[in-house]
């Protein structure tokens, strides 16, 4: 296809659309040459497929279908006026009332039976559709267009160019960004964040072009547009976030039936490889932050030791059950909605208890691991997840335990004598100063303990991800909801 | 190099689009060292960093002691940007900075 992107309008008067291989437009040629002599106003006509269809009339060549995809035609034959540069009526198929009103003309198709139905318009084909829905695309793009040279690679030029975390990305073209703008009916131009560090910003289609980068599938994409908008709000703090020299990056946590609407894991090794969404949805983010916000290793994000979820951590939670709710559900969005959730958390690790088999001893195992993160030592001032699995969900649940219940009774497990975590205390230097000897404190700040579930049918293990500083002095985990 | 995407001869597959923020590489010089100190005055500016506030204090007293003038910052919390305003005022009293990042 080529020529303008939107054509001039027709010339005002009568406007017929045909095609030569429908029955119904060979039907009313006559009336076609008719209209042409008897009309005022004149008659200007299109063919969709052949431009010396009709025989012997003047005819403007449609088949590159600018004209009609203008139009938006379902239907040909199609009539209509013009008055001023503007459409005033349209009628569709032959129907020599219609036909006789909209013309002003009358006797019209005398021998033809009064009413024919139309065929379909060559731009409802679906490959024809789905064509000049990519042309249209490709013209709507505005990210700068970055040329290969003939030699090179196109992998190898992203990984020089800078845009890659270390692993290979998908070459972003234009092609497969407008395949991935699919995936959200939002506006490519729409911003969606202000990205740090930088404080660019973002919009719908940089961040679906690093959804490219990242591997993603068009359907992923809305679930990386709600993560990145809950990654750059001001409580989560991913300026801070990337700069400390802490472990911390984002987890994304997605609930709800998006999830399993685009495939992504919450059972076996949810929380490693293996599943594709949760894979590049999580990369995705991280990318984002990367290229568009200039949060890079080594330059902003300045983590001593780093981990391997910086280069992606996401996953589903399993679906909710009766006194379960999910973590976007308990952070204020409706029940049964779809929603990410965004925590700054550092690596995975395992709790295991594998002969508890009622919730007291069970939650006495949770709150002695949970209790060692970040040190032993350290109270209040870092948040942490609690991912249970499903046959240490079961204990709870059995006993007929809420996750409401369980975070209450792991709050009265987790309350910490200031004498054992003053500086000295225990031979260890580390610790709060001596001004807390004898003052009882939370390992957590209220709320500061997210409990999600995930995993595997087997196994009595669940997970701990511990966090960064907590709150004004550092992150809050910020909830958003996922619209298609 | 224009790129026409209707132009079915453009080699297609050889554009990638940009998935940076396409900021200019802004090739920003730093400011000029001062050639002497005399009659500078030199910020101290201390994030909220653990014991950042002891070296700041050493140095001052270092500072002082030599005649220079010195003035003391403070961001509220190490670990988000100084807020605009303290910038400004760093920027509009002080010659040079000394930031103390510690731990």
């Amino acid at each position: 296809m080529s020529g303008e992107p939107s054509p001039a309008p027709p010339p005002d008067g009568l406007v017929a659309v045909v095609k030569r291989s429908c029955p119904t437009s060979v039907l009313v040629v006559p009336v076609l040459a008719d209209l042409a002599e008897r009309a005022p106003g004149g008659l200007t006509v299109y063919s969709q497929d052949d431009p010396s269809f009709p025989d012997g009339m003047a005819v403007v060549d449609d088949t590159g279908l600018e004209t009609s995809f203008a139009l938006d035609l379902e239907t040909v034959p199609t009539l209509l006026r013009f008055e001023g540069g503007a459409e005033t009526a349209r009628v569709v198929g032959w129907n020599r009332e219609q036909w006789e009103g909209l013309t002003g003309v009358t006797g019209l198709g005398e021998g033809l039976p009064a009413w024919r139905p139309g065929c379909g318009s060559r731009t409802r084909d679906p490959a024809v559709a789905a064509a000049h829905a990519t042309e249209v695309g490709l013209r709507s793009l505005v990210s700068r267009r970055v040329p290969l040279g003939a030699e090179e690679d196109d992998a190898e030029a992203a990984y020089e160019r800078g845009w890659s975390d270390g692993l290979p990305v998908v070459p972003p073209t234009p092609e497969r960004v407008v395949r991935m703008l699919a995936g959200t009916g939002r506006d490519p131009s729409e911003v969606v964040a202000v990205v740090p560090p930088d404080l660019v910003e973002c919009t719908v289609e940089k961040v679906a072009v690093n959804a490219v980068l990242a591997g993603c599938r068009p359907e992923h994409l809305p679930v990386v547009l709600a993560a990145v908008e809950a990654a750059c709000a001001e409580p989560f703090n991913m300026h801070g976030l990337l700069a400390t020299t802490w472990f911390a990056g984002p987890v994304v946590v997605v609930g709800g039936p998006v999830a399993r609407a685009v495939g992504m894991n919450h059972g076996i090794n949810a929380l490693g490889p293996g599943n594709r969404a949760n894979a590049t949805i999580g990369r995705a983010v991280q990318l984002v932050v990367r290229n568009v916000g200039g949060g890079r290793p080594g330059e902003i994000d300045r983590a001593t030791l780093g981990q391997p979820g910086k280069y992606t951590a996401c996953f589903a939670e399993d679906d909710p059950l009766d006194g379960w709710p999910l973590l976007h559900e308990e952070r204020g969005l409706p029940a049964g909605s779809s929603g990410v959730t965004v925590f700054a958390g550092e690596a995975p690790r395992g709790v295991l208890d594998q002969l508890s088999r009622d919730p007291a001893s069970l939650a006495r195992s949770f709150a002695a691991c949970l209790r060692t993160t970040t040190h032993p030592k350290m109270v209040v001032a870092f948040d942490a997840m609690l991912v249970v699995s499903p046959e240490h969900t079961r204990v709870f649940v059995e006993a007929g335990w809420s996750k409401q219940r369980l975070a209450d009774e792991l709050a009265g497990l987790l309350q910490v004598d200031g004498d054992d975590v003053i500086r000295g205390a225990g031979g260890i230097a580390e610790g709060l100063d001596e001004g807390f000897a004898g003052v009882t404190l939370p390992k957590f700040r209220p709320g500061g303990l997210l409990i999600t579930r995930a995993g595997g049918r087997a196994g009595l293990f669940s997970a701990i991800i511990g966090g960064w500083a907590s709150g004004a002095l550092g992150s809050d985990p910020v909830t958003r909801e996922v619209n298609p | 190099m224009t790129y026409d995407p209707t132009d079915p001869s453009d080699p297609r597959g050889r554009i990638l689009l940009d998935p940076t923020a396409e900021l200019a590489a802004a090739v920003r010089s730093p400011a000029a060292r001062p050639a002497t100190l005399d009659g500078a005055t030199i910020g101290l500016l201390d994030i909220s960093k653990a014991r950042g506030d002891v070296f700041l204090d050493r140095i001052g007293e270092r500072l002082t002691e030599r005649g220079w003038h010195v003035e003391r910052f403070r961001k509220p919390t190490f670990t988000r940007p100084a807020p605009i305003d303290l910038r400004r005022e760093i920027t509009e009293k002080c010659d040079v900075v000394i930031e103390a990042l510690a731990d």
